[in-house]
Parts: C-alpha cells; structure tokens; sequence
C-alpha cells in the first residue's frame, strides 16, 4: 500500500550516551573482569554493530557476587525501612534524570523503537522504583503482620525483551523489603544493567547491596543453585521456569517465576472495530511481539470477522518498520539472531500446517534482525501457531460464535497470563473477565503497566506475583 | 458388648466424587491403635483411585469455585453443624487413632469443630484482605481479586490425624479450590469418618475426596498428574527425599506447591502445633492473583464518553 505521506528520517541523538569499549562485572561495588577472564561481545540488533564487549561470569565470580551480597545483607536489611526508602528513591530519580540516555541504550542494545523506550520502559522503570521506595518503611502495614523480614539473597535472572523495566521490577521490591540481590541480565541486552550499577554508585548504595553479572544461562543457572541464595526470581521462558522449579526442589528457596504467554485478545461483534483494532496491533506489535503478555491469539467474533480482519490489515500497512532510534519508527528490530531464526521456523510451520499468511508490505533493511508484521487467518485450537509462543510479530487469528465457546478457546492453553476483551457492553467485559484463567485481563485496552499493579500468570505462566502490594510477598519470609 | 450385644463394624470405605467407593485395587491393609490393636482394614487406594478422584474434584472446580462465597461460608459451617452431632463419635476414633487419653480426644475434635467456624468466615472476608483496588497513573479502574488455583493434591499431615487433617483441608476448599486429600497413612480413620459428615454438609459431590493407603504411592501420580493445579506437601514431611521428589515432579506443569518446612514451623517431624491461630497463609498459598483493567473515560471536551 502507497504511503499517504513520505516521512523524514528523525533520529535521536545517539550522543547523549557514551559507551565503553568494556564492561567488567559489577561486585561489591566494582566493576571487575571475570575470573577466567572470558567476555563476550554484544551487537546492536538493528545494525549487528558491535556496541561493547563484556565480561562473562563463571561460576567463581557467581560465588564472590553471593558473598558480597551476604555481607552486605546484614547491614542492609538492619537499615531503617525510612533509610532504604531515601537510597530507592534517590535512585528513581537518578533513572528520571538520565533517562533520554538509558532509552537510547537500551535501543541500541535491545533494538526495540526509542519510542516505547522513551514513553515506556523508562517512565516504568523510575515509576517502579519510586513506589517500592515508599513501601520500604510501612512493611507493617502490608498486611503479612507485624515487623516482616526480608529473606536474604535475592538471584535474579531477567529476560532481554525489557531489559531495564524487568530489572526494576526484581531489584526494587528486593531492595525496599531488605534483600540484597545478584542479577544476571540477558546476554544480548547486558548494558543497562551495567548503567544501573552506575546510577547505584551515584545513589550511594552501600557497596554488596547489588551486584550485576552479565554473561550466559550458565552463570544463571550457577546462581540459581547457589547455596547462598535464599530466592530465585526468574522472568523468561516456561522451559527454563520449569528447570528452576525442578533445581530448588527439596531448598528452601522462595522462588517466583514469570513465564510464558499466549494471550487471547477476544474481539466481540459489538466492540469500536477502529479501538479494537488498536488494541490488537499494541497487544502483539508492541516490542516487536517479544512480550510475555502479548495478545499473540486473536479471539474474533465470526460475524465481524472479515471486518475486524480488512482494518487491521489496513493499519497493519501503515506501521514503520526500520531504524528503532528513529521516532517515527513502529517496529524495531528482532533482538537476536536466534530468536529471528525461532519466529521464521514457528511461522514456517505455521504455514506447513496449512493457516494462511498474511505479511505487512514492508522493507526490511538489509543489515540487522527483522520481521515483518505477519498475521495467520484460518487457524484452529490445533495449529502450532495457536499453541506455542512465537515471542514475535505473529497474530493468530481465530473465531467464535458465542461468549461461552471463547471462554473455552481463551482458557485451552497451557498458559494463563494475560487477556483481552473489546466489547461495548459492561456486563459481558465482568463476566468474560471472571471466567478468564490469566493473570491480567485487559478491557478495552491492552499492554498497560503499573508498578501498583500486580502482574503474573495462573497454570504454566508462572506463579507469585510481581507489583504492588502483593509483589512484596516474593520478597518477605512470610 | 458389656451386655452382651455383637457390635457392627463399620467397613471404612473412600470418599470420592460424593460417592463411598471401595479402593479399585480390591485392596485393604491393617490399621492399628499406637499400641497395635486391629481398628479396622482400611481401603488400601491405588494410582487409579488417584486419578479418579483428580476427574472428579475437576469435575467439581467450576461449580464450587463459581458459588458465592457467603455459600461456600455456609456449607463450611454446615460441616462444623455436623460434626458438633458426631464429636463422640470423632473423640472416640481420635482417641483410638493417636493414643490419646478420652478428654485430649475431646478437646482435639472440638478444636477441628471451631477450625470449620474459622474458615467458613473466611470466605467472604479474603478477596477484601487479599485483593482490592490499585491505583494506577492512568484513566483506568484496576482490580485484583484472589481466584481459586484449581485442583489441590492434600497430603494430609501424619501425626495429627483429624485437626492436622481439618487445618488443612478447609482451607483449601474454603477459597473455592477443590481438593484431592490423601489421608495420615497409619490413622486414616478420622478421615474416612470425616467424608460421611461432609457428604452430609450440602458440600457438592467432588469438591473434597479423601483417599486412604500408602503416602508416596499416592502422592507420587498426584504431584506427576498435569491436571492437578498445587500440591501441599504437608503430610511429606517424615520424610524429606519423597518431599523433594514430589516437588521435582510438581515442577512439570509448575504446580503451587506447599513445601512441609515452611508451614507453622513444622520440624519435619510431626512437630506442629496444630491447635496454634492459623492465620491466612493456608487461605493464600493456593490463590491466584488476577487483575482487571477497566477504562473509566473520560468526562467533558476531552473526548472520550462515559
């Protein structure tokens, strides 16, 4: 489709950041190379550019980063909850300060659009820990009874599809209850956390209290056995989620894991066709489709389908696929080559199983991961692509006649993160939402954050929850 | 028998589904007094009889999770109705099952009588303590309400053979989850009678089946079974290479899982404190959070309608 309009190119500056050639791992308070001296090197996914070569933990430097953070842990977690709340709040506003940087690195380093980076991840991070610095000092009052203490040694292993706000969501309720924590962030999206250590050296934070390791699922998984560590907090696939739970088995390890996801978005024949529309492109566009809680399943009424299908085919044309540092930009890049090369192979058979596809007119540049918006039509409960998580730019469509047969399809998954609902009518929106099994039921909306609000998924999706006042409960001996 | 009259014997038979099968198996074994007096033979309940009684508390989860609360209240307090009838009954099967002289068997039933009162109030009072509304940076009314898990495996502690049993189980049931509870495997016998007081409760068939026989041959299908949503491992903690086996297969579809050690300070070794407050933790550990997101508009020239 001719575009109505041809857009300048309208970049942000990638001045505002500066990135060091090398990064050390961050432990007890200084950045320090690996103790067999590996690194490894991450690239931008939209230009495959190298940005910057980092160390890589091993085992050894798993138990030094356990071991700072056991010693700090006593001082820490002995702080007034008031004296925890001013070093979180310091550190929200540090985030606030340098934001426009950490949303051009996180960029450059993830390859999702400035625009969500700019509007989105950041706004959450520093809104993430602004909330839990206020809880700091009225655990009391957090309904899990008088004087509840922190568990100790947080391990957390976090995903790359947001890099920072997954950050944020494991470190500042960790930090409020007084846990100190090791973090191992994804070994594509290694540098914001690397920033964050940084913007903790600024805050003041007592030395120990966060320790960062980047590197592979073999540092995670040296962490997740770790004796030192008295919680495991885990974002990232139910695969993995499952060898967690099978690792701590028989510990008393507290362990909350956030999981896979393969949302239904459930398009009622009443709903605003042009809002709907909307909300299914923000469900399964939104970074790219690499979203846990992605409505990646389109639920559609059978009598508005053809209708449902001929706009969002239409918007769908007009997403701007291309350099995700340029603000016009929709759809940024695929954030590695592997995961590329996982979308291209479920869509594969998606297509060998016989479900029609449908791709958005789109150049794709040459350098760099990329996938067109794509959607299947055609699909039934059986299909792959209706089953699996693509963790990418893929709509499943299906249908439904009646509100019962698309509770039923909604609910036939091993998974129960999220939903949606797109209905004009009130009644029906609190009726669907009851009978849901997920975690999170948009209505009329989609992909909205809050860190008061608590977030994680009912069956394969995980358990324990993340956010609010409930987030708390992850991270207290109650 | 003093004047001479044969006794009936009862034949202690399964609860399940709100029926009282006999194990599949054909199966029986001996159950004892602490002392080694012959009680009773006791349904020795199979892998099969497991998975039976899996179909029917799913069968139930729809019904009982969708009842009222305040129905769900008074059913549970129906229990304790019943009980308070039969505490002689209860005292005496308590008392032969744990050695305990006549008046701490009383007290133990009354205590497992006032832990049904506890938890019937419990029903419509936890989504008020443990879900409620967020307050969002945003135009959107956001609701967390806590919702049944599903299908819960009980093993149902060793020692305490009727309040241990009690403590657990209405719980469990008191938030809408349907439960599959396997009994003290040597004092199965307070269980077995409990399943006749509940069929008598107005509590839909289902909703609680109690299965008696050898603890890790029944736990082990359960904590395996992909259609079994948590698992309390309470009645695991004797033995802590089976409690770290059944976690290990819990982990194939990522149940809830109860571990023994964290509950009421058990020691591992029968240690609890049954008769102890017991608060909330047994309502929330088998709850899942779920949270609805409303736009609630806008008023006025800025667009949208309300």
């Amino acid at each position: 489709m001719a575009s109505a309009f041809e857009y300048a190119p309208a970049p942000e500056s990638r001045s505002v950041v500066d990135i060091a050639p090398s990064y050390g791992l961050f432990i007890d308070g200084e950045f320090t190379e690996a103790a067999d001296g590996k690194v490894f090197k991450t690239v931008s996914p939209s230009t495959e550019e190298v940005l910057s070569e980092v160390a890589r933990a091993g085992t050894q430097d798993v138990d030094r980063a356990v071991t700072a953070a056991r010693r700090a842990f006593g001082t820490w977690s002995a702080l007034p909850g008031s004296e925890r709340a001013k070093y979180l709040f310091r550190i929200a506003r540090i985030i606030q300060e340098r934001s426009r940087e950490l949303a051009v690195l996180e960029t450059l380093d993830n390859g999702k659009p400035i625009r969500e980076t700019r509007d989105a991840d950041l706004p959450l991070v520093a809104a993430h820990f602004f909330y839990y610095a206020g809880w700091a000092d009225k655990l009391d009052h957090a309904g899990y009874g008088a004087n509840p203490r922190p568990l100790g040694v947080a391990g957390q292993v976090i995903p790359w599809n947001f890099p920072l706000l997954m950050l944020a969501w494991k470190i500042a309720p960790a930090l409020a209850t007084g846990n100190t924590v090791v973090l191992k962030p994804a070994e594509t999206t290694p540098l914001s956390a690397l920033f964050f250590a940084d913007v903790c050296r600024q805050a003041g934070l007592p030395k120990g209290v966060v320790n960062i390791l980047t590197g592979y699922g073999d540092a995670g998984q040296a962490l997740v056995e770790h004796p030192g560590v008295d919680k495991v907090a885990f974002t990232g696939s139910t695969a993995v989620g499952k060898a967690i739970a099978r690792q701590i088995a028989g510990t008393g390890k507290k362990a909350t894991l956030e999981l896979g996801g393969k949302g239904a978005n459930i398009v009622f024949d009443d709903a605003p066709v042009d809002q709907a529309v909307e909300g299914i492109v923000t469900g399964i566009f939104f970074n790219q489709g690499q979203v846990c809680c992605a409505g990646s399943r389109l639920l559609v009424q059978e009598s508005v389908h053809d209708e449902v299908l001929h706009s969002l085919k239409r918007r769908l044309s007009t997403l701007r696929l291309g350099d995700p540092l340029d603000k016009n930009t929709d759809i940024g890049a695929i954030n590695s080559r592997e995961q590329l090369a996982r979308i291209t192979s479920l869509v594969e058979t998606g297509e060998a199983e016989g479900a029609e596809r449908w791709t958005a007119p789109c150049e794709l540049p040459s350098a760099g991961y990329w996938f067109a918006p794509t959607l299947f039509t055609g699909v039934t409960q059986a299909h792959t692509v209706a089953r699996d998580e693509i963790f990418g730019p893929v709509l499943s469509v299906l249908t439904f006649r009646t509100p019962d047969e698309a509770v039923a399809k909604a609910n036939n998954s091993q998974y129960g993160l999220s939903a949606g609902i797109w209905t004009e009518k009130g009644s029906r929106i609190l009726a669907v939402a009851n009978k849901l099994r997920a975690g999170v039921v948009w209505a009329n909306t989609f992909n909205k954050f809050d860190p008061t609000s608590p977030f994680g998924g009912y069956k394969e999706s995980g358990f324990g929850r993340e956010g609010g006042r409930h987030g708390l409960e992850a991270y207290l001996d109650v | 028998m003093s004047d001479g009259r044969l006794s009936v014997f009862k034949t202690y038979k399964l609860y399940v589904g709100g029926k009282f099968p006999r194990s599949e198996s054909g199966r029986v074994y001996e159950v004892t007094d602490p002392k080694g007096k012959w009680l009773a033979n006791a349904p020795q309940s199979s892998r099969k009889d497991a998975r039976d009684a899996v179909v029917a508390a799913r069968k139930a989860f729809g019904g009982w999770a969708g009842a009222t609360a305040y129905n769900r209240g008074q059913i549970l307090y129906r229990v304790a109705e019943m009980l308070e009838g039969r505490r002689e009954q209860f005292a005496r099967e308590v008392a032969d099952a744990e050695g305990l002289s006549k008046s701490k068997a009383a007290a133990v039933v009354d205590a497992a009588v006032d832990r049904w009162v506890w938890y019937a109030g419990w029903t419509d009072k936890i989504a008020q303590i443990a879900g409620g509304a967020n307050p969002v940076a945003g135009p959107y009314f956001n609701l967390s309400t806590p919702e049944p898990t599903g299908v819960v495996a009980v093993l149902a502690p060793q020692e305490s053979s009727f309040l241990g049993l009690v403590s657990v189980l209405a719980p469990v049931i008191a938030t809408g989850n349907t439960a599959v509870v396997v009994a003290s495997a040597d004092a199965p016998l307070p269980a077995l009678s409990l399943g006749e007081v509940l069929a008598t409760s107005d509590l839909p068939g289902g909703v609680v089946n109690i299965l008696s026989g050898r603890t890790a041959e029944l736990a082990l299908p359960l904590a395996s079974h992909q259609d079994v949503n948590a698992i309390d491992l309470t009645g695991a903690a004797p033995d802590a290479g089976l409690a770290k086996e059944l976690e290990t297969a819990a982990a194939d579809n990522l149940k809830r899982v109860l571990r023994p050690q964290h509950v009421d300070g058990e020691d591992g070794a029968g240690g609890t404190d049954w008769t102890a407050d017991p608060g909330t933790r047994r309502l929330t550990a088998f709850l899942e959070t779920k949270t609805v997101w409303h736009p609630t508009g806008a008023l006025g020239a800025s667009g949208s309608s309300y």
